[in-house]
């Protein structure tokens, strides 16, 4: 049976879902931006990231009204606080992708020596686009499998960020410490991008409680529970 | 804690051929809330008046089965029903004081229960008034008709008068369906408090409201009993499907 109630959630759903749309494309305009270190695509992308902020404030109202008109149950209370996280933890992916951004200016200002960026940070972010893109895949569709590949793959990108850095340090700034500025933005922007595939991993979390109301934050052996 | 005050076995409950109740067992824990939910006509109130044998006023029920009280059953033959009526008091979901005054409501389970001394029944009074969160509202008038009071003064005025005579188990069936928010919270609050020394069964229709002062929800369909848990968890992640869709209004 369809109740009012309905309605006011596939909104919140809608509305979540151009938040991610949003985000998605700021993560891939940042990760194109460092990538070319280019500037101009950068400085675009911090500007996206207003409109993301003032939608993340509109859901947020959104969610606090549902909670305060319709004190909602079950299911719907576990939809709505998951779309309450979830709608915070986008906003917090476009705010690195801003710092990614920042660090594509900052090489720009310090470009006396180039370091280009290693092959690795392209692949790295290639898992922070599909983990984002994974995550939201399962909490459109309810698909538990899909949170747990998501979780599963941030050791993956945790490793990745790790060689970055180390390879950063090791082969190109111990060699020349003229290359330190650049290098730093670059490892800089690793870890940005690595925290993106956090905040994707912290999703999919919530999508897993949504759907089988089971918290596996900070217990990744009961992922493999059955329920 | 954490002890059983009222064990329900295989209990059916038949009002003539029609069966209410079906084979419901339910453990009810000492100091704690239990509400009991569930749609119109599920057998929420049937359920709570065989708790003190409230049914028996009715012709043509019978029931199979046993509700142990403390451990004995009180469907046995020989059990003196007014004693176990003053173990488990009841407050029903209008407020029904007598036509007397506050004092004479409050004090009407001591009276016929023989007591007789003026400056106890004083106390006693005070007392269960205090209890009920009431006291303070009615002290200088205790000789006011307990018509004069509001409809939420008047529902607590009736937990007092269930108190007075120190009941062990209270049963209140939708005791706030007639009061206005602010009565219904000072009830409500007045049930929370009153948790800490005796054993609460509430019927509600108010979902909220079980959530807000039960410990334990059960949840009736059809005379049958499909889920009972801890508050939190049946109004997070009930088990079955039929629960959630019921609690979060979808059912029908």
């Amino acid at each position: 049976m369809e109740i009012h109630l309905d309605q006011e959630l596939q909104k919140l759903n809608t509305d979540l879902l151009s938040l991610a749309a949003l985000t998605e494309g700021a993560i891939h305009k940042s990760i194109e931006a460092l990538k070319a270190k280019d500037q101009q695509l950068a400085e675009e992308c911090i500007r996206d990231d207003e409109r993301i902020d003032e939608l993340e404030l509109k859901i947020e109202e959104e969610t606090i009204a549902l909670l305060a008109l319709f004190q909602p149950m079950a299911k719907d209370l576990r939809f709505i606080t998951t779309g309450m996280r979830i709608n915070s933890e986008l906003e917090r992916v476009a705010d690195l992708t801003v710092n990614i951004c920042q660090r594509v200016k900052d090489m720009a200002a310090r470009d006396k020596v180039q370091v280009a960026p290693p092959a690795d940070i392209s692949k790295l972010g290639e898992i922070a686009k599909w983990m984002v893109r994974r995550a939201i895949d399962a909490f459109v569709s309810g698909d538990e499998n899909q949170a747990k590949e998501v979780i599963l793959k941030d050791q993956e990108a945790n490793q990745l960020r790790t060689t970055i850095i180390n390879h950063l340090i090791d082969d190109i700034m111990t060699k020349d410490k003229k290359t330190v500025p650049q290098a730093t933005a670059l490892l800089l922007a690793a870890r940005d991008l690595e925290r993106i595939c956090d905040q994707a991993k912290y999703i999919a979390e919530d999508v897993i409680y949504m759907i089988q109301a089971k918290v596996v934050k900070h217990h990744p052996e009961r992922l493999s529970e059955e329920t | 804690m954490d002890q059983i005050k009222v064990q329900v076995k295989d209990f059916n409950f038949f009002y003539g051929q029609a069966q209410c109740l079906k084979n419901i067992s339910l453990d009810i824990m000492t100091h704690e809330v239990t509400s009991i939910i569930g749609p119109s006509g599920c057998g929420k109130s049937t359920f709570l008046r065989c708790l003190n044998r409230m049914n028996d006023l009715i012709i043509s029920t019978r029931t199979e089965g046993t509700i142990l009280i403390d451990g004995t059953n009180i469907y046995e033959k020989d059990l003196d029903v007014v004693k176990l009526r003053k173990k488990v008091g009841m407050v029903f979901q209008k407020p029904n004081p007598f036509p007397k005054s506050i004092f004479e409501n409050a004090a009407y389970g001591l009276k016929i229960n023989g007591l007789k001394d003026k400056n106890l029944l004083a106390e006693k009074v005070e007392q269960s008034l205090k209890n009920a969160a009431l006291w303070g509202e009615v002290k200088d008038r205790l000789n006011d008709n307990a018509f004069k009071l509001s409809g939420g003064q008047q529902q607590r005025l009736c937990v007092a008068r269930a108190l007075a005579i120190e009941p062990e188990v209270i049963l209140m069936d939708e005791p706030a369906s007639a009061l206005d928010p602010i009565a219904t919270a000072k009830l409500e609050e007045l049930i929370v408090h009153l948790k800490e020394r005796y054993t609460i069964v509430i019927v509600t229709h108010n979902m909220q409201q079980a959530a807000r002062i039960s410990d334990v929800t059960v949840f009736l369909m059809q005379g049958e009993l499909v889920e009972h848990g801890k508050t939190s968890e049946i109004f997070t992640r009930p088990m079955k499907k039929v629960t959630e869709e019921y609690i979060t209004g979808r059912f029908g």
